[in-house]
């Protein structure tokens, strides 16, 4: 199929970016979409042009690295789907795509599709973590965790911090991904005990380093990726509220 | 001549770890706040060893090439973790799987390490639940285990197919955790381009600023590397596409000897090849074997549609050649045996290189929903890159490169032969012999870095709690980053025609069909022409575009291409020097008549050890021998 590309570029954090279009001829519906940027960048370099920089690993949808925004969607238009696993079979001869990096003041452009995610490692040191030092872990059967329990833990902590929840929400709220780590150690035993104070250090962090906040319209949902759920949220509001109270009536 | 010494305990098998726990040099607190670590990749082995050695007060400096330590290769990990818990109560122990690990590992692995790694892989499992890694549990609140992977007990910890992403996120976030306290600084995005070595000690490294391209030193007391595996050798395989052998391969420049380079592991179930566009192969869990059966038509070049070939028109031929183990073989004999039913010409799909999965028989006896618990995400992942749905037809299967059991050769501490460089987790060589079993791997890199680098490494740095903290104005920097320049310098003048991914796809095709899955003396020597050839040719013809002044992934990936070239040939001088079959290794002149792999432990029972001589020079050989103490050396049957 031929296809035409309308691809952010912009140099380096410092200069202006602007939109760029290419006519990309030849393109199979068995590529990926990220093989069929490879394959853009392939005749761009052939034409003695820059090529496109964008992120991505793994290539199966695990590691978080790649995340785009297509055609107003963040990852694209396919359900569940992160931006290496979207195939080109979603497109058709003809198709014009935009694409462009994560719009949110939180994560700055690096480059044409590359933002700095770098705040969400800060959030996570700010809380994101139960403080059990090696060698103090009691025998691991010792405390039995109620199977729905730990199956809605591991269903938190799918997240793969890719970032598509701040891209899709007009706000730039991170309170799904911040939510869904509080939410997995507040399930645990394990993680019950700083679980308050966890909620109020990673909220405040969040607020510092200009995410905004939830208005409820549920955009991050449907373009998590890994289908985490707004009920987080919920979860980690309740955590955060009571650490407030216990915190007012200890002072 | 570099000397090595395995520095094993003395003392009984079961004995030495906690003898040598006992006796190693300790660091008082106090001092080792004084002491810098510099550790490079945080997958889970790095991730696990920054927060043990930042709780213990060590200053760490981390590093990694992608934008957060949480997205390193160890996240792809789907299968589970293995430990010696016996919850079971299935006969399991230690000692069995130390013994399953060394017979998985055809008898090419040192006991005291293996044993070690079974020993602590019981506390590793106490360590991730307490960090809130969500394990699998059963209806009782209590662990859940399965098996996996060639063995006959269930030891495997599994948090559904993504065990490896649960036991990183952890580690990671014990990482973050010791960030916020100022005893682990982050360097991301981030390249290794070499060792900086000062009197015969490892002191620093330099990287390449991913983002500005700008040259940067750090310095240390001492380095410790945690960069991966080199299983994209063959372009095509499970890894990430970023994965790469370049930090290992620096410090082996530099003196630290490279051990089995070629023992490569295929994973017998990854999706096939699609189209010469492909980046990566995407693997299927092995798990999958658990419940599917692997067949191919009886008839050759049978092109009707998998559903429409009648029962007996199909081989099951894992289950008609190892009837004992059937698909539950371990992956290197389940690779093998694939490539054998498609090199005969009874392979499936457009190119005839594949194999079915087929779970019709074990949807019709469990039912949908019981398959969908186990392996739903799995099948998910299967219909979004194929478009075919496994609940009604078989996938379709093939092999594909996946781990690399060979690596820095380190002794008992885990140090390699540079004075204060330490290997970890798949970077180094230590544990699973010719072929790694399913569940080794986040077994041996959370093992390693919660609870034995941190012991080791004391060790060593006990001795430099008087060397004041290294500087970076040191002549050896200075040259150091004139070479790391230079390098960039050239590649970055060639002004050819052809991409870094261009040469990286033709030397990765090479690789896979002379040094892969079987290996013979005539397709090794035509490789290693092969090679040179190719690699005159990308010094002559390369392509960067941009500056090396920039953000550029260009010039990052033909920097990995350079040290890829080191590796391929090092792989085939290996893989020419062991004339025997073992492992993951298969010499076509060394096989049994009814085409098993024929070990030959008279002559090959050791460890092949390279010395790097120079550019253009053979590697030299040395041979660590492997002594069984503790197991009865057996011919490795499934049948």
């Amino acid at each position: 199929m031929n296809i035409t590309l309308e691809i952010w570029r912009q140099k380096d954090a410092k200069s202006k970016g602007k939109f760029v279009i290419y006519k990309l001829n030849d393109v199979s519906e068995e590529m990926s979409f990220l093989e069929m940027l490879d394959f853009l960048n392939n005749t761009l370099i052939s034409k003695g042009e820059s090529p496109v920089a964008f992120d991505h690993d793994c290539r199966e949808g695990i590691c978080g690295s790649c995340g785009l925004y297509i055609n107003g969607w963040a990852h694209g238009p396919a359900h569940l789907t992160t931006t290496c696993e979207l195939r080109m079979t979603k497109f058709k001869d003809g198709d014009k795509i935009t694409i462009e990096p994560w719009r949110s003041k939180a994560f700055p452009v690096i480059k044409d599709l590359i933002v700095d995610r770098s705040v969400f490692d800060k959030i996570m040191q700010a809380g994101g973590f139960i403080s059990a030092n090696s060698g103090a872990a009691p025998e691991a059967n010792s405390i039995p965790i109620p199977k729905d329990n730990a199956d809605a833990a591991f269903d938190a902590a799918v997240c793969i911090g890719c970032g598509a929840c701040v891209a899709a929400c007009k706000n730039s709220s991170a309170m799904l991904f911040v939510s869904a780590k509080i939410s997995q150690f507040a399930l645990l035993p394990q993680g019950k005990t700083e679980a308050k104070e966890r909620a109020r250090k990673m909220v405040a962090k969040m607020d510092e380093v200009g995410f905004g906040n939830c208005t409820n319209t549920g955009s991050c949902e449907t373009r998590c990726p890994k289908g985490l759920k707004l009920t987080h949220i919920a979860k980690m509001n309740r955590e955060f509220i009571t650490a407030k109270i216990v915190a007012e009536k200890s002072t | 001549m570099i000397k090595f010494d395995a520095k094993i305990p003395e003392g009984p098998l079961t004995e030495k770890w906690s003898i040598h726990k006992r006796s190693v040099k300790l660091v008082n607190p106090a001092n080792k706040t004084k002491l810098d670590i510099i550790l490079v990749g945080t997958g889970l082995a790095g991730a696990a060893a920054a927060s043990s050695l930042g709780e213990l007060g060590y200053n760490v400096k981390a590093f990694c090439f992608q934008d957060t330590p949480r997205r390193a290769h160890s996240v792809a990990a789907q299968g589970g973790i293995n430990a010696a818990k016996n919850y079971r109560n299935d006969g399991d122990s230690v000692y069995r799987l130390f013994y399953d690990v060394i017979k998985g590992g055809d008898f090419r692995a040192r006991e005291a390490n293996v044993y070690r790694a079974a020993e602590v892989s019981n506390q590793t499992i106490d360590q991730l639940v307490a960090a809130g890694v969500p394990f699998a549990r059963e209806y009782s609140g209590y662990l859940d285990n399965r098996s996996f992977g060639g063995v006959q007990v269930s030891r495997t910890f599994y948090a559904k197919g993504q065990t490896g992403q649960q036991c990183l996120l952890g580690a990671y976030s014990g990482m973050m955790r010791q960030v916020a306290k100022g005893k682990v600084t982050m360097y991301s995005r981030r390249d290794m381009l070499d060792l900086v070595v000062i009197d015969g000690k490892a002191r620093g490294i330099i990287t390449r600023n991913l983002v500005t391209g700008e040259i940067e030193r750090h310095a240390g007391h001492c380095v410790v590397l945690a960069t991966g595996g080199y299983g994209t050798i063959y372009y095509l395989s499970t890894l990430a596409v970023g994965s790469n052998v370049s930090a290992a391969w620096a410090a082996h420049k530099k003196g630290a000897l490279f051990a089995n380079p070629s023992f490569i592991q295929i994973h017998p179930t990854s999706i096939p090849q699609l189209n010469d566009y492909q980046a990566k192969l995407t693997l299927m869990s092995e798990s999958l074997r658990n419940d599917g059966r692997i067949w191919v038509p009886k008839k050759k070049g049978d092109a009707r549609a998998a559903n429409d070939i009648p029962e007996d028109e199909r081989d099951y031929y894992l289950e008609r050649r190892y009837p004992a183990f059937g698909n539950l073989v371990p992956r290197d004999v389940a690779s093998r045996a694939a490539k054998e039913r498609c090199d005969a010409g009874y392979g499936v799909g457009k190119t005839g290189l594949s194999v079915y999965l087929d779970f019709k028989d074990a949807i019709k006896k469990q039912g949908k929903k019981a398959i969908e618990n186990k392996y739903g995400n799995l099948f998910e992942l299967y219909y979004k890159i194929t478009g075919d749905n496994p609940y009604e037809v078989p996938m379709r299967i093939y092999p594909a490169g996946h781990y690399t059991m060979g690596g820095l050769w380190v002794d008992y501490n885990l140090m390699t032969t540079i004075e204060g460089l330490y290997a970890i987790g798949e970077a180094n060589f230590s544990d699973h012999g010719a072929n790694r079993l399913g569940a080794g791997s986040l077994m041996q890199c959370s093992g390693e870095g919660y609870f034995i680098l941190p012991v080791t490494i004391g060790d060593y740095l006990a001795d430099e709690i008087k060397t004041p903290r290294i500087s970076t104005d040191h002549p050896e920097f200075e040259k150091a980053e004139k070479e790391v320049k230079e390098k960039i310098d050239k590649l970055m003048a060639i002004n050819g025609k052809q991409t870094p991914t261009t040469f990286h796809k033709r030397l990765g095709k090479i690789m896979w069909d002379y040094c892969g899955m079987a290996r013979n003396e005539k397709g090794l020597q035509k490789a290693m022409i092969m090679v040179q050839e190719l690699e005159e040719e990308f010094w002559k013809d390369l392509k960067v575009s941009d500056s090396a002044k920039e953000l550029n992934q260009e010039l990052e990936k033909a920097g990995h291409v350079v040290d890829f070239f080191g590796i391929a040939k090092l792989m085939i001088q290996d893989a020419l020097n062991r004339k025997e079959s073992c492992g993951a290794h298969f010499r076509e002149e060394s096989q049994t008549p009814d085409g098993e792999a024929k070990r030959i432990h008279s002559e090959y029972s050791y460890v092949a050890i390279w010395e790097y001589l120079g550019e253009d020079k053979p590697h030299t050989l040395h041979k660590e021998p492997l002594v069984f103490e503790n197991v009865e050396l057996k011919e490795r049957s499934y049948k």
